[in-house]
C-alpha cells in the first residue's frame, strides 16, 4: 500500500468539494431555470462541511500521498479564508444573476471546482501539486470571467485573462522544470535540503527561481506582470471581481509563502530582491494608476495590484512574523473587498450601476446607512485607523521594521498615503456633491448578511485583531 | 547499428525541419513538421525513452499538428502564401532567431545535464506508470478534476444561451 486511510482522511474536504460539484451537475439538470437558488444553496452547503472537516483536521502537521499534499494549520487557516470568499460570493451573486440573466447552476459549480483548486494550492507539498492546483483554480475562473456571454467586455477579459494565464503557467512551468533539473526533485522539503547541502544551485537554479518570481507576479497581479488585472476584473461578473481579487490572490500567497519561505528558504538571498523589486513595483504603480481611473471597477483592481504589493512585502521580510503578518492581510483583504464588491453590486439594478466613480456622487444624501458602510469599507483599503486594513499594513510592516528593512516601510507608508487619496476622493463623491438623479439600491437579504458581516469583521479586527493575529502566528510553519 | 538509425533519423529530421520554414504551401510545411517531430519521437526511442515518445506522437503529432492543420485550412491558404515579410522586418525577425538559436547553443553547452544522462529504468512506461499511482497518486487525482472543470468551463462558454 502506498497511501494509507490516513491519507484518504487529510484530504477528505477537497474530496467533498469536488466531489459535490460533480453531484451539482448532475442536480442542476432536475432544477428547473426559476429556482437555481436551490443550486446555490447546497453549494453552500457543501462549502459548509468542508470548512467543519477542516476545523476537525486542525491541530495536526502531517504529509499525505507521500509528500505531495501537506495538512498543517497554515493550510487549514487558508482554506478558512477561501470558504469566507466562497460563501460570501454565492450570497452576493444571488440576486445579481438574476438581472443579469445568467442564472445557471454551472455558475455555482465552477466556482466549488475552483474553491478545491485553492485548496489544493494551500495544501501542496510539491511543486506539482501547487501547479495543478494553481490551474484548477484559474480554469473555471477563466469561464466565469466570460460568463456574461451577450457583453462584449467580459468576453474580451475572459480571452485576455486566459491567454496570459496560459502564458503565466508556462514560465512558471519553465521554471519548475529549471528547479526540478538542478534539485533532481520537486518536493518542496527535498529542495530545501538539495540547497543546504550544497547540490541545488548555480545560475539554471537562480533562472529556475526568476521564472518562479515571475509565474507567481502574474498570478497575483504584481507588476510588471500585472496588465491582464484591470481588464479582467472590469469585463467580469462583479462577484466573479470580488471572487478573484480574494480567493485566487489568497492561493498565490499561500503557494508562494510555501515555495519561497520552505523550498527557497536556504537561498533567500538569490530571490529577496526580486520579491522586493516587484513588491514595490506594485504598490507605486498599482496606486498611482489608480488616481487615474474613472471606473470604481478598474480602481479597485489597481488598488488590488497596490495590495499584492503590501501582502508581498511580508514575504520579503522573510520571517514568521511575515508570514503571519500576510495571513492576517489575506483575511482581512477578504473581508473589506468582499465588501466594497457587495456594495457595487447593490447599485446594480435595471440599467442602472455603481462601475463609474461618478455614479456615487451625492449617496450619502438618500442612502445615510449605506453610505456609512461603504465609508467603513474604503476608510479600510486605505488603512485608516481603527479599521481593520490599518491593522493589516501595521503587522506587515512591524516585521519589515523587525528584520530592520526600513528603507522598504517607509516606501510603503508613503505609498498608502497616496492609495488614501483615490479612497477618500469617493468618499467626498457621495458626501460632498448633489445626487444626480434618485437611487435605488437592490434589496437582497444574500448582500444584506454579506454586508453585515463584513463589516462587523472590518470594525471588529481593527479594534480587536489580537484572537485572529494570534491565530495567524500560530497557524504560521516555523522556518 | 544505432549510429546508422541516429544519423538517418536526425537528417531527415533536419531536412523537414528545414523543409518547413522553406516550402511556401502552408499545408506542405504543417506536413514536413509533422514528419519532422516523428524523427525526434524515433530519436526519443533510441535514447531508450519509448514514454517520451509516445508522448511526443500523441501530443504534438496527434493534438497540436491536427490542430496547426485545421487553422491552415480554415484560414485562406493562397493569401497566406504568396504574403511574406517585408525586408525589414525580415532581418528583424532573422535576428532575433539568430539570437535565440546562439543563446539555446550556449545554454546547451554550459548547462551540467549534458554530463549526468538520466538513470534509463527511470523512464519507462512502466516505471512512470508505478510512479503515477504511487508517489503521484494525488496529483494524478488532481488533473482528473481538471479535466472534468475545463470541460465544463468549454461548454458553458461554447454553449447557445436563450435569453
Amino acid at each position: 500500500m502506498f497511501f494509507s486511510a490516513a491519507d484518504i482522511f487529510a484530504v477528505l474536504p477537497e474530496m467533498v468539494i469536488s466531489g459535490m460539484a460533480c453531484l451539482l451537475l448532475l442536480v442542476d439538470l432536475a432544477v428547473p431555470q426559476r429556482k437555481k437558488g436551490l443550486v446555490a444553496l447546497l453549494s453552500v452547503i457543501s462549502v459548509l462541511a468542508a470548512a467543519f472537516l477542516t476545523f476537525s483536521l486542525t491541530g495536526v502537521d502531517t504529509k499525505a500521498f507521500s509528500g505531495t499534499f501537506v495538512l498543517d494549520d497554515y493550510s487549514a487557516f487558508f482554506k478558512l479564508i477561501f470558504y469566507i470568499v466562497t460563501v460570501f460570493t454565492i450570497f452576493i451573486s444571488l440576486r445579481y444573476l438574476k438581472t443579469e440573466e445568467i442564472n445557471m447552476g454551472e455558475y455555482y459549480v465552477l466556482m466549488l471546482f475552483s474553491l478545491s483548486g485553492m485548496m489544493v494550492m494551500a495544501s501542496g507539498g510539491d511543486l506539482l501539486t501547487i501547479y495543478l492546483g494553481l490551474e484548477l483554480t484559474a480554469l473555471p475562473i477563466y469561464a466565469l470571467v466570460g460568463f456574461l456571454q451577450h457583453d462584449r467586455k467580459s468576453n474580451e477579459a475572459a480571452m485576455k485573462y486566459v491567454i496570459l494565464g496560459a502564458f503565466s503557467s508556462a514560465i512558471l512551468l519553465y521554471g519548475i522544470s529549471l528547479i526540478y533539473g538542478t534539485a533532481g526533485t520537486t518536493d518542496l522539503a527535498a529542495i530545501a535540503e538539495a540547497i543546504r547541502s550544497g547540490k541545488a544551485g548555480g545560475t539554471l537554479f537562480v533562472v529556475g527561481i526568476i521564472m518562479l518570481v515571475a509565474g507567481f507576479g502574474f498570478k497575483i497581479a504584481g507588476f510588471p506582470f500585472h496588465m491582464w488585472a484591470p481588464d479582467a476584473y472590469e469585463g467580469a461578473p462583479t462577484p466573479i471581481t470580488a471572487f478573484m481579487s480574494a480567493g485566487p490572490k489568497a492561493a498565490a500567497f499561500a503557494a508562494i509563502m510555501r515555495v519561497f519561505l520552505e523550498a527557497l528558504y536556504p537561498a533567500y538571498g538569490s530571490w529577496e530582491l526580486a520579491i522586493a523589486a516587484v513588491a514595490v513595483g506594485s504598490m507605486v504603480v498599482g496606486n498611482i494608476t489608480a488616481i487615474m481611473q474613472t471606473s470604481l471597477k478598474r480602481m479597485l483592481a489597481y488598488s488590488s495590484i497596490g495590495h499584492a504589493g503590501y501582502a508581498l512585502l511580508g514575504v520579503v521580510a522573510g520571517t514568521e512574523e511575515g508570514i503571519a503578518g500576510v495571513m492576517f492581510y489575506m483575511l482581512v483583504y477578504t473581508f473589506m473587498n468582499l465588501g466594497i464588491f457587495a456594495m457595487i453590486i447593490m447599485m446594480r439594478r435595471d440599467g442602472a450601476n455603481g462601475d463609474q466613480i461618478s455614479h456615487w456622487a451625492g449617496f450619502a444624501k438618500s442612502n445615510k446607512v449605506a453610505a456609512l458602510v461603504m465609508l467603513v469599507f474604503l476608510f479600510s483599503l486605505a488603512g485608516i485607523p481603527p479599521t481593520a486594513g490599518f491593522m493589516a499594513k501595521f503587522y506587515v510592516f512591524m516585521a519589515l521594521i523587525h528584520k530592520g528593512m526600513i528603507g522598504l516601510a517607509v516606501v510603503a507608508a508613503l505609498m498608502s498615503a497616496v492609495a488614501a487619496y483615490f479612497y477618500i476622493r469617493v468618499v467626498m463623491l457621495m458626501y460632498m456633491r448633489e445626487p444626480e438623479k434618485e437611487f435605488s439600491l437592490v434589496r437582497s437579504w444574500g448582500i444584506y448578511c454579506v454586508l453585515a458581516v463584513a463589516l462587523a469583521a472590518v470594525v471588529v479586527l481593527g479594534i480587536y485583531p489580537d484572537y485572529f493575529v494570534s491565530l495567524a502566528n500560530r497557524a504560521a510553519f516555523s522556518l | 547499428m544505432e549510429k546508422f538509425f541516429f544519423l538517418m533519423f536526425a537528417i531527415t529530421a533536419l531536412c523537414s525541419g528545414l523543409a518547413v520554414v522553406t516550402l511556401r504551401n502552408p499545408v506542405h510545411s504543417a506536413v514536413s513538421l509533422m514528419l519532422c517531430l516523428v524523427q525526434v519521437a524515433a530519436l526519443f526511442v533510441l535514447l531508450r525513452s519509448p514514454f517520451v515518445a509516445v508522448a511526443q506522437v500523441f501530443i504534438y503529432v496527434g493534438a497540436v499538428m491536427v490542430l496547426f492543420l485545421f487553422v491552415v485550412l480554415i484560414l485562406d491558404i493562397k493569401k497566406a502564401a504568396i504574403e511574406t515579410f517585408p525586408p525589414v522586418k525580415r532581418r528583424f525577425v532573422g535576428g532575433v532567431i539568430a539570437v535565440l538559436g546562439i543563446e539555446l547553443l550556449a545554454f546547451i553547452f554550459a548547462s551540467p545535464f549534458g554530463t549526468a544522462p538520466a538513470d534509463a529504468a527511470e523512464t519507462t512506461t512502466e516505471s512512470i506508470g508505478k510512479l503515477l499511482f504511487t508517489k503521484y497518486l494525488f496529483p494524478f487525482e488532481v488533473v482528473s478534476i481538471i479535466l472534468l472543470a475545463a470541460l465544463v468551463a468549454a461548454v458553458i462558454m461554447a454553449k447557445e444561451r436563450q435569453r
